[in-house]
């Protein structure tokens, strides 16, 4: 065409510049609504974790006797969080709690006691620190290992002294606001209130004295030497490890004793889905998920689940002829 | 916007624009950014990216008639074709990283777990469809005969939300909104159907 004499010149170029603009538009039009769509995904899916650093806790004696298995890192540990009172998302618990204070924190202890009685986190922290590492189960399918500071729980409620006809102990999250008792406590962070969650506020858990006696029980104040971070239950959470991932109760401001089985959230949420008990079982599965497997985060296959999360030997005598398939 | 180039053109829009998710998450995967759960996030992405589409695409007729566009339509095949892609993806994650292919353990999921069997249905409907999208396969099966088969994708739209919403634990908010956007794609329908009769009627 360009060497078709019978078309002026001037012609040519207008074509030209014609086609180029459209293909420019074109061109143009393909980039920038790539780069919208990729700039929407982007704010869907923020960019990784960013790293927590909570104050050395100064003195703990370390684990005796590490499992042999690895420990997840610290990084996956604080930012896959199930912390339903921020997020249901469990990428989206660590962002949101930059404004969880928590000083001052009190743990009120009440119930079926001799004198109810405010535990400060400061004495807490003087109980003799220990550091224990166990593998923590979800009841979702994934595992870690993490290894946590803390004291058994026996030697607050030594302490606490409770009735001889107390048999069970109700645990309590914080959930803004005072204590149950009206002892100050740090007024809700923002994040705090996410009105999606779908279950009731605050979140309560609870177990049979026996089980909250067992040295295997822990009141954990931190983990891999620090104090315990905000999205993992700061200033002190139940850690419970034969027991899926939910009983073991996050940022504790109440524990009661009570001679009847205490209410906890997700058995009141879908009784056929979640008992009181919940322990490990990989013979129990749940509606939605198997449980005869689980994810190690930092892994990519899926390893066999262990009854009471392999901590049998410890444990299974506590249920001696109860049928753990009726007692899920 | 009605010459051939420009249908091509907002064709390639489409699909490349289908297609950044994919290409993101796989960027993410390869720097280690998706998180402690990998598989987890990419299960579910692909997940709700499939449901984005499959939406999508029942979106393009009430759209199209509401806005008296009519090129629109020619954009369906490629929509429909995005969601049962994102649906084989979300599949393979499912089967082979989450799984293992251990198909002893598929096939008991399946069986135990309804929202499973509701998912896998879901992407089963929408295999004959995928299949017989090409203009050769209308040809083959008659207009009528190929638009009764494809009304099928009103089923797998309905598997693929009730799949969505049995997956959940307790926080049902993006679940109530794939069902709301479905019901007003499907209401529209049963709207469209009967509505101008009415008005035809009258005009008679």
């Amino acid at each position: 065409m360009a060497e078709d004499t019978k078309i002026r010149s001037s012609e040519i170029t207008d074509e030209a510049t014609y086609l180029n603009r459209r293909s420019f538009i074109k061109a143009g039009a393909l980039a920038g609504s790539a780069v919208a769509t990729g700039a929407l995904y982007r704010y869907l899916n923020p960019p990784p974790p960013r790293e927590v650093s909570t104050a050395k806790i100064g003195d703990f004696s370390e684990a005796e006797s590490p499992l042999s298995d690895e420990l997840t890192s610290l990084q996956d540990i604080t930012n896959y969080n199930n912390f339903y009172e921020f997020s249901t998302d469990k990428r989206g618990v660590a962002p949101l709690v930059d404004d969880f204070e928590v000083r001052p924190w009190t743990i009120a202890v009440d119930g079926l006691v001799e004198q109810p009685t405010l535990f400060g986190i400061e004495d807490l922290l003087k109980i003799d620190q220990e550091e224990r590492i166990y593998r923590f189960r979800c009841v979702e399918g994934w595992s870690m290992v993490i290894p946590w500071v803390g004291f058994p729980l026996s030697k607050l409620i030594e302490k606490a002294k409770p009735l001889s006809k107390a048999r069970y102990v109700a645990f309590q999250t914080y959930y803004g606001g005072a204590n149950p008792s009206g002892a100050q406590l740090p007024p809700g962070p923002n994040g705090m209130g996410n009105i999606f969650a779908g279950i009731p506020f605050p979140y309560v858990e609870g177990l049979r004295m026996d089980e909250a006696m067992h040295p295997l029980t822990l009141l954990a104040t931190g983990l891999y030497g620090r104090l315990m971070p905000a999205q993992n239950g700061a200033p002190i959470r139940l850690v419970v490890p034969w027991k899926y991932g939910f009983k073991s109760i996050k940022s504790v401001v109440r524990i009661s004793f009570t001679d009847e089985e205490p209410p906890t959230t997700w058995s009141k949420q879908a009784p056929n889905e979640y008992g009181f008990y919940s322990n490990v079982n990989p013979d129990v599965p749940h509606p939605r998920w198997s449980q005869a497997t689980e994810r190690r985060i930092g892994e990519y296959g899926r390893r066999e689940t262990l009854p009471f999360n392999g901590y049998g030997e410890e444990v299974a005598g506590l249920y001696k002829g109860m049928d753990l398939k009726r007692y899920y | 916007m009605t010459g051939a180039g420009d249908i091509r053109f907002v064709k390639v829009l489409i699909a490349v624009n289908g297609i950044v998710p994919l290409a993101m998450l796989g960027w993410d995967w390869n720097q280690g950014n998706l998180g402690a759960n990998p598989i987890e996030f990419i299960l579910s992405t692909t997940g709700y990216l499939t449901l984005i589409f499959l939406l999508l695409s029942l979106a393009v007729t009430p759209l199209r008639k509401m806005t008296g566009r009519n090129e629109l339509i020619r954009f369906r095949r490629l929509v429909g074709l995005l969601a049962f892609f994102y649906g084989c993806v979300h599949l393979i994650t499912y089967s082979i990283f989450d799984k293992s292919l251990d198909l002893s353990a598929i096939v008991s999921d399946v069986w135990e777990r309804p929202f499973i069997a509701l998912g896998m249905s879901a992407l089963g409907i929408m295999l004959p469809l995928a299949i017989t999208s090409t203009n050769g396969w209308i040809k083959r099966l008659g207009g009528k005969r190929w638009q009764k088969l494809h009304r099928l994708v009103y089923l797998a739209g309905i598997f693929a939300v009730l799949h969505f919403w049995l997956i959940q634990k307790s926080d049902f908010s993006w679940p109530i909104v794939g069902v709301l956007v479905l019901a007003a794609l499907l209401i529209y329908r049963v709207w469209a159907k009967f509505a101008p009769k009415a008005g035809a009627s009258a005009k008679a």
